[in-house]
């Protein structure tokens, strides 16, 4: 969802990225095109570009998380923006009180952008409604996580060109996943068939009514994959609640040689990290040549610079 | 109200008015008279002998004059957060709503479980309030799920039923001789029946929807399970049992067949779950998290026929005040709750507009069908009952404007909504109330 529309940017006519939902394929577009640009900068030796001279960004972390946090930083300062970070550590389910005393303290410093990650669902969308800055969510409980999402999306579109028609098969604790959620919405917005691989335990309520295929073997799921998209298992998931050990998760479900020779010879394999060696994915794959993962970091600061711009083109001047 | 009020309450004459009473089924135009706040007569001649002198008439102009409504489901802040609603506040909600009997859940803070603490309500009811009050007391000490509450002490201080709110009683032992000693009373248990182990940490309706929000959904299974226990529970015991709010298909099934097979049970459901659906939660709108959440549109739809074929006996406002400390925080840590007194008539009138449900219909699930379960002298038009009566222009439109609430919280789910239907008139023990303007 991505409210508030503006027409300073006919482009990306939005006040805030929230989610996926609500995009059309020419924004994806639109973003990932910027973003390609924006790869470029990165690769020289001259890094920074001014469009966000003079910007205030505050990088808001209700939950730990240093690579999507160290990549927006450096997204906003590339473009010229002074970035700062705050952690918020909450322990209670009192969050929400948190939640809006810091919008309140954070709105009387006048930053210009604003990204947010949360431990539940929806808290982004509360927070953007009582700040008068653009709001980027960085991940917000199960609901969405969209510039992960967009990264992916541009990993997959620089190597395979066109995303439209891919077999992208998404495997792995879909249930508790936001990337899930926002890579099924962009994937299927721009036209790719999306496949989720699971246990069922670790599939969500509705799964079959995603406009996805569902598969509970792995195997079944992978052939003629194009690209084979692993999710990370949480540690308080693995024994006993949703799957029996990690032992027999890997077996049946950790990306391995054997079950990724079944999708097609050039699939990419992708994770959005931190990987849990030996419990999704095997060490040899992760590294192998298949492996785009350690692009996907270097694609996360792109997007995220492209999004930084998009939005802070719809900023009052 | 004193006797001495009663006394001096001057007669009153509802003319030209639709009358219903759902009691009787009668539905004529005629006139009502009220004598010492009393109902003395009604019906197409019922004022032809002439009134006595005094008599305030009023012209209804083709309104409808029902019984007042009687409201099973009314959770109030008083004691303990009065300043989320206070038993005078929710008076005068009630008495736009067209409610004229409230009664009250247990879960305040203090709990009602003590007769002391049933006696405090009534006694602010009597000094703060113009609506009838009528408490339920707590089902287990504290609501703690464990221990039995003093059932005899508290009805014979004045508790009418017993149940401890939304809490559900998981132990199905502690149920049981609940329902057993409940029994030797002929005291009513109102439960909701919730497994707590499905529901996990849900917070909306399990399905697609939760999904795409990320959001913990709770089965329907959490519920209906529950519901099957709780009728083989009854079956043991024999007890009377009420089952405070169900919400799918699935429970209303168990009800019905419970009730075929004989055993005294009834079932009540809120107006929420009558007339709105998951998908109104839109983007995470906490006024519409409740508990049991809202379903989806065919089970809403399911449960509209449930009150059309008699296995849902009682609509509830299951009015529950919250404000922004409870209600602004991110989905799943927001309290559940709507208001409802104001608006549960209008909100009702919906299903008959739409041609789901006979207005008698709606109108009996309000006022007689809770009277009689409560064995309350109340919900009928019948001569010589307390002058409980309301007066409303089933086609009047209005808009739920926030600044227009009476409650003292403001969590409603029909804000800005277009509600058609609106009461003119309450009168309670011959009391007369203009709630025009």
């Amino acid at each position: 969802m991505s409210t508030n529309i503006t027409h300073r940017n006919p482009e990306f006519p939005f006040r805030h990225l929230l989610g996926i939902e609500g995009l059309h394929p020419p924004h994806i577009n639109y973003l990932l095109d910027l973003a390609d640009e924006a790869v470029e900068v990165s690769r020289q030796v001259e890094k920074q570009k001014a469009v966000l001279r003079g910007r205030t960004q505050i990088n808001l972390f209700f939950e730990a998380s240093t690579r999507t946090q160290s990549s927006f930083e450096l997204a906003g300062k590339r473009l010229g923006a002074d970035v700062m970070n705050m952690a918020v550590e909450v322990s209670s389910l009192k969050k929400g009180e948190t939640l809006i005393d810091t919008a309140a303290t954070l709105n009387a410093m006048r930053p210009d952008l604003l990204v947010v990650r949360h431990s539940q669902a929806g808290a982004v969308h509360l927070l953007a409604r009582k700040v008068g800055c653009a709001v980027v969510n960085a991940g917000d409980g199960a609901h969405e996580h969209p510039t992960q999402a967009l990264l992916d999306a541009l990993t997959i579109r620089r190597h395979k060109q066109d995303i439209g028609g891919l077999n992208v098969a998404i495997c792995g604790d879909i249930r508790h996943s936001r990337v899930a959620r926002s890579n099924i919405l962009l994937l299927s917005t721009i036209g790719a068939r999306v496949r989720l691989v699971a246990p069922s335990t670790l599939l969500p309520s509705g799964a079959h009514n995603m406009g996805v295929e569902v598969f509970t073997d792995m195997r079944e799921g992978l052939k003629g994959a194009d690209v084979v998209m692993m999710l990370r298992l949480q540690k308080e998931r693995m024994s006993g609640a949703f799957i029996p050990s990690v032992r027999e998760y890997f077996k049946y479900h950790g990306l391995d040689a054997g079950k990724l020779s079944y999708a097609k010879p050039d699939a990419l394999v992708m994770h959005p990290g931190p990987m849990n060696r030996g419990v999704e994915i095997a060490a040899e794959i992760a590294d192998g040549p298949q492996s785009v993962i350690r692009e996907q970091v270097e694609m996360g600061v792109a997007i995220r610079m492209a999004v930084l711009e998009a939005l802070a083109a719809n900023l009052p001047a | 109200m004193t006797q001495a009020d009663i006394k001096t309450t001057p007669p009153v004459l509802l003319k030209n008015a639709r009358i219903m009473d759902p009691a009787t089924g009668h539905d004529d135009d005629g006139s009502l008279i009220i004598v010492d706040g009393k109902i003395a007569a009604y019906g197409a001649n019922a004022h032809n002998q002439g009134m006595p002198e005094g008599t305030r008439e009023i012209d209804c102009q083709g309104a409808v004059v029902a019984p007042g409504l009687i409201d099973m489901g009314v959770t109030v802040g008083e004691p303990g957060a009065e300043h989320r609603e206070t038993l005078k506040s929710a008076s005068k909600a009630a008495l736009a709503g067209g409610i004229t009997t409230l009664i009250t859940s247990p879960d305040t803070d203090p709990v009602i479980d003590d007769p002391a603490l049933v006696d405090f309500i009534l006694r602010r009811a009597r000094d703060t309030a113009k609506v009838n009050i009528r408490p339920l007391a707590a089902l287990t000490k504290g609501m703690n799920g464990k221990e039995m509450a003093e059932i005899g002490l508290l009805q014979e201080a004045g508790a009418v039923a017993f149940s401890d709110a939304t809490n559900p009683i998981t132990n199905s032992q502690v149920l049981l001789r609940l329902m057993t000693y409940a029994r030797d009373y002929q005291a009513l248990i109102i439960h909701q029946a919730q497994d707590k182990d499905l529901a996990g940490s849900g917070v909306m309706n399990a399905g697609l929807r939760a999904t795409w929000l990320g959001l913990g959904g709770v089965p329907k299974e959490a519920e209906f399970i529950a519901i099957e226990r709780d009728m083989r529970l009854v079956a043991m015991a024999k007890g009377k049992y009420h089952a405070r709010l169900i919400s799918c298909p699935q429970s209303a099934k168990a009800i019905q067949a419970a009730k075929r097979d004989g055993l005294d049970v009834t079932a009540g459901i809120s107006i929420n779950h009558l007339t709105l659906n998951e998908n109104d939660i839109g983007p995470y709108r906490t006024f519409h998290k409740m508990s049991p959440p809202l379903r989806n549109e065919d089970d809403r739809n399911a449960m509209v026929n449930a009150i059309k074929d008699g296995t849902i006996d009682i609509i509830m406002s299951d009015h529950n005040p919250q404000d922004v400390e409870t209600k602004r925080h991110p989905f799943a840590g927001a309290a559940d709750g709507a208001l409802g007194l104001e608006t549960m008539l209008a909100a009702g009138l919906r299903l008959v507009h739409s041609n789901d449900l006979p207005l008698m219909t709606l109108l009996a699930a309000m006022t007689y069908n809770p009277a009689k379960r409560l064995g309350l002298q109340a919900g009928t038009l019948a001569v010589q009952s307390p002058a409980d009566i309301i007066v409303f222009d089933p086609e009047k439109p209005w808009v739920v404007e926030k600044s227009k609430i009476r409650s003292l919280s403001k969590n409603t789910p029909f804000e800005d909504e277009l509600l058609t239907g609106k009461v003119l008139t309450t009168i309670v023990g011959g009391k007369v109330y203009d709630q025009q303007g």
